[in-house]
């Protein structure tokens, strides 16, 4: 039992903004009489937030590399008005004019990156120029007007659903089948990663406990699909957004380059001494907001069906909040894209429910700023305890011996090895 | 019999786990200086915390007598109240103040919460000349050397009207001449009344002022020694910290020499900064295969620089001269050149440039040579185990597991992983810079092994310590460094440290 509760007190930091995710939920869901979780809400949910969402991506790595940027909700909207001008008054087909946005978003984010690695200044000073620059201009381009009249297949970015497809049933099969096979697809990654853990000797969750977690987010995963395919299927924007959740987390947890944001992160110097291209790196991850902040601009402009001047105000601040709730930390080298997500999604049944209650919208800005330091406080607080607990002659704890497959895995390795990996097996 | 001014009676500390203190008892005469040993992890800092306060009363067994009263601190701010100053082996400064507020911080000179600044500086100044720091009280700290700023934390303590004076590591980022001056002001402060705990690492510093050494060994109070009655030598504190003899300090190494493998010729290194200093001037230095090669010089002499110089152009890019490695002249642009050349650099500052404190143990190890493990797109995270689990087992690194953070690590076990992490990128030619600093007597016959043990395979090993002792037990040649210049060339075995400190203390601009 001991064990268990050391298990959960080590996981707590990742399950804590899950908990208060489901909290939160099931807070609006009973004061608002079940709206909250009614099919269509649901789908709106996604939809209003899908933006933000992407955005949150994005900033995590960013913050995570020890750096900010202040300038994403302006390069959204200068994205945004770009793309909008070239589709009406240039007529430029719209899947091209949305590869030429996407490309000037990562363009303007080299733009960053160059000031930021090169150059030395502060992302914070840069981003804040940025922020000022691309509001600027967004106001330029459309002399102050709001451009419409976009086309169809270009509205579907932020309205579409994905189409209907098999025998009628009332429900949305192809979002369904989709639910079926991401759960399929976590279990399985799950099983594997515990397999592996469990033949290196790693602690790992006690297997009722492991099986109760697959049912759960499987239950979860599927109820939300169900709901998605109560409505109206599942958005094109969920689409595009749960396609860069996996990405990213992939790129994060298992490159060579998301192995060196979290090292730059963590301590830049040492980075610098093993090796790392450290200018590379805060260039490519300034690089790669500029071109999800491109990306955002474009779904919100297709959500919207128009371009306009306040597209995108505050939506850095969305996306840094979420970031933080999520459980970055504000020096870097800790933080996930599926907290930022979390961090995301809190703050968006946060607007959501308290919308539906007729909370006004004075009164949900000062209660969602009350939340973001609510979480970071017990991040904190969290942080403190764990650093009381470990503490000085931590590394006297017994060891495990290696099972006896390792053993054998290492002993054949010592002998097959070939003469340049010696250097570990001739000491004494 | 001279009445004890403090007492730690049966001090037993529980960490959820472990037990970091068992039992302990120490008891320091008044006046004083008490110096405490062991090895690292033996409990020594924990046992400080818990008489300064860091570890309230509560959080631990046994009793505290202090001046004849039992105490009971509940954090810092009590204990030093009580006259009990702790000062850390990592300072407790603030860079960009100047020595007055520094040495008052917390503590300043004001009526009703306006600094007089006149007073201030005019105390500092009398404070200043008891430790013997003679600086212009306005100097911003960042402008001392690490020696000085030493004497400006003991100002800062004698400040508070200090009974009982507690140093951590006070030597070990301290040059000879630094290091002398400190212990000398110990021996003056102690002829003043003030009684010292010292915890070190240097045993030749210990023996030279202590008055009674405390060992402790796995969290237990081995012994007490009263050095003034005598017979008490570095070996007989050797034995008490491991629990054996240690005939020899370095293992026997049979060297074998082999190729050429460095050849650095006429190598000038300028200042990043300041474009007009010369901070190596005209080195030549060559290492062979299944060499070890030491870099004798003060601190301050360019040994840092001459080893980052020629790792990859860590330190600035401004310098001349040609890097040959096995026959072929390189130009090494950055770290990563240098790595795939097949040069590797351990740092001096273990925190600071050779770890990630918030990685494991796994990532840290595999941190230089990640391409390595590359396997299409992503990291090899099976393999990755494999290899940190083969060193933690070649090396003896004591964590619970390859996924165990660093920052819990020991002083010695953060090493033995900073050493597998420059291993694993297959070197040629290791550069060690004070591979030994700040660890334990057992960790260092160890590391002393893993570094014979890669000679032995042809590689071949640039050390650079402080401490000539080392150098003249693990090396086989011997360059000396003094301002920049390379003053002289021994043959180990013909070298004693006497006649390596004249050749680190020439005037070598002028010779």
């Amino acid at each position: 039992m001991n064990n268990l509760t050391n298990i959960l007190r080590g996981n707590i930091r990742q399950y804590g903004m899950i908990i208060a995710l489901a909290a939160i939920v099931i807070l609006f869901q009973v004061t608002t009489d079940g709206v909250l979780l009614k099919p269509l809400n649901v789908s709106n949910l996604v939809v209003q937030n899908a933006q933000i969402l992407i955005l949150a991506i994005g900033m995590v790595i960013v913050i995570v590399a020890r750096h900010i940027d202040l300038s994403v909700g302006s390069v959204a909207a200068f994205v945004g008005a770009a793309g909008a001008i070239m589709m009406t008054d240039y007529d430029v087909p719209w899947m091209l004019a949305v590869i030429i946005c996407l490309a000037l978003g990562a363009l303007v984010g080299a733009w960053h990156g160059f000031w930021v690695a090169y150059v030395g200044i502060p992302a914070f000073i840069v981003t804040l120029a940025s922020m000022l620059l691309f509001r600027g201009l967004t106001l330029v381009l459309l002399e102050g007007r709001t451009v419409g009249g976009l086309p169809d297949g270009f509205k579907k970015i932020g309205n579409g659903f994905l189409p209907e497809i098999g025998p009628d049933t009332d429900l949305h099969n192809l979002t369904l089948v989709l639910g079926v096979l991401v759960v399929a697809i976590l279990v399985v990654l799950d099983f594997r990663k515990r397999a592996a853990a469990k033949r290196y000797n790693f602690e790992v969750l006690p297997f009722p406990l492991f099986a109760l977690k697959q049912v759960v987010l499987g239950a979860v995963i599927m109820e939300f699909a169900y709901l998605l395919a109560d409505a109206r299927g599942l958005p094109i924007v969920g689409l595009i957004l749960f396609a860069l959740i996996g990405i990213y987390t992939f790129i994060m947890s298992r490159t060579v380059f998301g192995r060196h944001v979290y090292a730059i992160g963590g301590n830049v110097d040492a980075a610098t001494m093993s090796g790392v291209n450290t200018k590379r790196v805060d260039f490519l991850v300034m690089t790669n907001m500029g071109l999800l902040a491109g990306l955002a601009g474009l779904v919100t402009t297709a959500r919207l069906t128009a371009a306009n001047p306040k597209a995108g105000v505050n939506f850095e601040l969305d996306a840094i909040a979420a970031a933080f709730i999520g459980g970055a930390a504000v020096t870097g080298g800790v933080g996930t894209v599926v907290g930022a997500i979390i961090g995301g999604l809190v703050m968006g049944v946060l607007n959501n429910g308290m919308s539906l209650m007729g909370v006004s919208i004075d009164w949900q800005q000062a209660i969602k700023g009350l939340v973001l330091l609510a979480a970071v406080a017990f991040d904190v607080w969290n942080k403190k305890r764990a650093a009381g607990t470990g503490g000085a002659g931590a590394e006297t704890e017994a060891t495990p011996p290696p099972p006896d497959e390792l053993v054998e895995e290492l002993d054949r390795l010592d002998t097959d090895a070939p003469p340049g990996r010696e250097t570990t097996t001739g000491v004494p | 019999m001279v009445q004890p001014i403090l007492e730690m009676r049966s001090i037993t500390k529980r960490f959820p786990g472990v037990l970091a203190l068992s039992d302990v008892n120490l008891t320091v005469e008044r006046g004083a200086i008490h110096a405490i040993c062991g090895e690292n992890g033996a409990g020594k800092s924990t046992l400080m915390k818990v008489l300064s306060g860091v570890h309230p009363h509560g959080s631990y067994d046994g009793d505290i007598v202090f001046e004849a009263k039992p105490v009971s601190f509940k954090d810092l701010r009590q204990s030093e109240a009580a006259g009990i100053v702790i000062i850390h082996q990592e300072l407790a400064l603030i860079p960009e103040l100047s020595i007055a507020e520094n040495i008052f911080l917390g503590n300043e000179t004001a009526t009703r919460g306006v600094i007089s600044w006149d007073e201030t500086n005019h105390r500092a100044i009398e404070l200043m000349a008891r430790v013997g720091l003679r600086e212009n009280p306005l100097t911003p700290v960042k402008d001392l050397g690490i020696g000085k700023q030493q004497l400006v934390e003991i100002a800062k303590a004698l400040s508070k009207e200090v009974k009982l004076l507690i140093l951590d590591e006070p030597t070990a980022a301290l040059n000879d001449d630094d290091s002398t001056h400190l212990l000398d002001l110990l021996k003056g402060l102690q002829d003043k009344g003030i009684t010292s705990i010292m915890i070190s690492h240097k045993l030749n510093e210990i023996e030279r002022i202590a008055d009674a050494i405390t060992i402790l060994r796995d969290g237990r109070t081995i012994e007490t020694l009263d050095v003034r009655a005598g017979g008490v030598d570095e070996d007989r504190i050797i034995r008490g910290m491991v629990g054996r003899d240690l005939e020899h300090r370095f293992p026997e190494h049979t060297p074998q020499v082999g190729e050429l493998l460095l050849e650095v010729r006429s190598w000038t290194v300028m200042h990043p900064q300041d474009h007009h200093r010369v901070v190596i001037e005209d080195a030549n230095v060559t290492v062979r295969h299944g060499e070890i090669v030491g870099i004798a010089g003060l601190m301050g002499a360019g040994r840092t620089e001459l080893a980052r110089s020629i790792f990859g152009r860590s330190y600035g890019s401004r310098h001349t001269g040609t890097l040959t490695l096995d026959g072929r002249e390189l130009q090494l642009r950055s770290v990563h050149d240098a790595i795939k050349a097949g040069i590797a650099y351990v740092s001096e500052d273990r925190k600071g440039l050779g770890l990630n404190l918030l990685d494991d143990v796994k990532t840290s190890i595999t941190a230089a040579g990640l391409g390595r493990l590359r396997k299409g797109l992503t990291v090899d995270e099976h393999e990755e185990i494999v290899v940190a689990e083969r060193y933690r087992r070649s090396f003896n690194i004591k964590a619970p597991s390859v996924t165990a953070g660093v920052r819990k690590l020991s002083g010695g076990n953060q090493q033995k992983v900073v050493l597998s992490k420059w291993l694993y990128t297959e070197p040629k030619l290791l550069i060690l810079d004070e591979p030994t600093r700040g660890i334990d007597v057992g960790a260092k016959f160890e590391i002393y092994g893993i570094i014979q043990a890669l000679a032995r395979e042809g590689k071949g090993v640039l050390v650079i310590s402080s401490e000539l002792p080392e150098l003249l037990g693990l090396c086989d040649r011997i360059y000396t460094l003094a301002e920049g210049v390379i003053t002289h060339e021994f043959e180990a075995k013909d070298a004693t440290q006497e006649s390596l400190m004249r050749y680190m203390t020439v005037d070598a601009r002028y010779r």
